[in-house]
């Protein structure tokens, strides 16, 4: 399937420092278009319509979050931008950031006026500092052509917030935490977000890359989106290649390609050995599955795509991977607070040559308990590349047991 | 108990959140002193420990002193490929420091960290606020002479 250009349509074309290239590309007119046809109920609707799933990882309906949100109680609601994108080998949101952020402006506040929101946050990730006088100014020149005041009973106010360093305020409810000024830990859930999210406040919270989507599903419809993709993943995914490519970067692909396409016929990659997708918290693809399809149906996460060639050795690769779960993991629960470091023993021991002889039947049962038992995404993740390469490359453990 | 509302939580409708103070707070100080931690807390009143708590939480918050210029080595596995080790032993050798150091005349300190979001220039790092790709030990050796 062919390489399609929806949330990258700008990147590129317009210049991110001069609103009057964005508006010269159509800019504010889906904006214009909810306001003036639309009511929010009419947004949601077809926001639903169009399948969208958020694009962070977990897949959720963009339109239904939306749809809880507006119908929740209360006059004070939130929608929030995750610019935290911290999974190991992501950067298409700092790629779409860096070349269009006024689209992202027009789809919050798209989405404010469809839950009734008159408050938007960006939490942008401390690490992308050197984004936020781009995004500043953004922000001032959509404020300036009045794209953002008073119209009905639609007004729109955007503020940045920064993070410090932490790859958990990834997670919903730990970045409503992280933004209230606290310790970016996840909150127990239910409560969920569009009932209770910021402050207490219905909240909707949704990744860079799914607002992205809102302007032009706005302007030419669900039925136009909802007929690019396959079954259950509509439109097209944004991914961030690195690792053993001779063409690293972002793509952006018709959902449903497949892995192969990806990395050999785009980002040039030769003698693959494995493929991990979706980052830290991903699956790990042998090469003889490298014709997976690019989906919610297949392996999708947030789109980082990590490539391994045939030199690489795949327990030094876990390792790492559970050395950065054992460092982010926020400590809150104890499955995936103790899990982690245990898992970072064990995979150790292997790395020297020592693994033990019940070694791994302890990852595999501790894996199940951090995977059922783990409060949030990151502990519940955190041992994929484990689980994926016990049952692809099971010997090159059992090699390394001692007697 | 007493029934007001606790700083954290009034916080938000004016000058910002407890985070943002601990971040002015490392800006004008260089990092987190404790009287500063303390001196928050009483003017917020909540206990310490939770402000602690938050200025130990955040890998870009520090209760150490640090040097004028912090340079982060990305550890993550795309800059692995990539051979950051080279970076972070050129950068040692050139500093006469490891990571979680700061050298003596208090000119720089280097720390490793996760995934910076640059994964596609491989190897990366940042120094303060700005970010250096496509890093080679000579790269750095000339970036760390300019500093």
């Amino acid at each position: 399937m062919p390489e399609q250009r929806i949330v990258l349509r700008n990147c590129g074309v317009i210049d991110p420092k001069d609103i009057s290239t964005y508006l010269s590309q159509g800019g504010f007119k889906a904006l214009e278009k909810a306001l003036g046809e639309l009511a929010p109920e009419q947004v949601i609707e077809e926001i639903k319509k169009s399948g969208l799933l958020g694009r962070g990882g977990a897949g959720f309906p963009t339109g239904l979050k939306w749809q809880f949100a507006s119908e929740a109680s209360g006059e004070e609601k939130y929608v929030i931008c995750n610019a935290d994108e911290g999974e190991v080998g992501t950067f298409k949101d700092r790629y779409i950031l860096e070349r269009d952020p006024f689209s992202l402006i027009e789809a919050m506040a798209i989405a404010g006026y469809a839950i009734g929101a008159n408050k938007g946050y960006i939490y942008l990730r401390a690490e992308y500092h050197h984004l936020l006088g781009l995004l500043e100014g953004a922000i001032v020149q959509c404020e300036g052509k009045g794209f953002l005041a008073k119209q009905g009973n639609f007004k729109f106010d955007i503020e940045i917030r920064e993070g410090a360093g932490a790859y958990v305020c990834g997670e919903e409810t730990a970045l409503m935490d992280s933004i209230e000024g606290k310790r970016g830990e996840a909150r127990y859930k239910p409560p969920f977000p569009p009932s209770q999210g910021l402050w207490q406040k219905p909240t909707i919270i949704n990744n860079v890359e799914t607002l992205m989507n809102i302007p032009p599903i706005i302007l030419k419809g669900s039925d136009w989106f909802n007929r690019i993709g396959t079954e259950r993943s509509k439109g097209t995914k944004v991914f961030s290649v690195s690792g053993d490519v001779r063409a690293p970067g972002t793509y952006e692909l018709v959902m449903g390609s497949s892995l192969k396409e990806l990395v050999e016929d785009l980002a040039l990659a030769e003698k693959v050995k494995m493929v991990q997708v979706g980052g830290a918290s991903g699956r790990v693809i042998p090469y003889h599955l490298i014709d997976t399809p690019l989906a919610f149906e297949g392996v999708l996460g947030a789109g980082a795509i990590i490539v391994f060639n045939e030199s690489r050795d795949v327990i030094d690769i876990v390792r790492r991977t559970m050395e950065f779960f054992a460092e982010e993991s926020c400590g809150k629960c104890t499955p995936c607070r103790e899990g982690t470091q245990v898992m970072l023993e064990i995979l150790t021991r292997f790395c020297h040559g020592q693994g033990l002889k019940q070694d791994i039947e302890n990852l595999e049962s501790l894996a199940n308990v951090m995977m059922l038992t783990s409060l949030c995404g990151l502990g519940q993740a955190a041992p994929n590349s484990v689980v994926d390469t016990l049952a692809h490359y099971r010997s090159a453990y059992e090699s390394r047991v001692q007697g | 108990m007493n029934d007001a509302p606790r700083g954290i939580e009034v916080m938000h409708k004016g000058e910002g959140s407890l985070l943002t103070l601990l971040k002015e707070a490392q800006r004008r100080h260089g990092y987190l002193p404790e009287e500063v931690v303390s001196e928050l807390a009483e003017s917020l009143d909540i206990p310490v420990g939770e402000v602690y708590g938050v200025a130990s939480f955040y890998s870009l918050l520090s209760t150490k002193p640090l040097g004028k210029n912090v340079i982060r080595i990305c550890k993550c596995v795309p800059c692995y490929l990539k051979n950051s080790q080279a970076i972070l032993e050129t950068v040692e050798g050139e500093l006469g420091i490891k990571p979680g150091e700061t050298t003596k005349d208090g000119k720089c300190s280097l720390q490793l960290t996760n995934c910076i979001g640059a994964c596609d220039r491989a190897p990366a790092m940042t120094i303060n606020h700005k970010l250096y790709v496509d890093l080679t030990p000579r790269k750095v050796i000339k970036i760390l002479k300019r500093l």
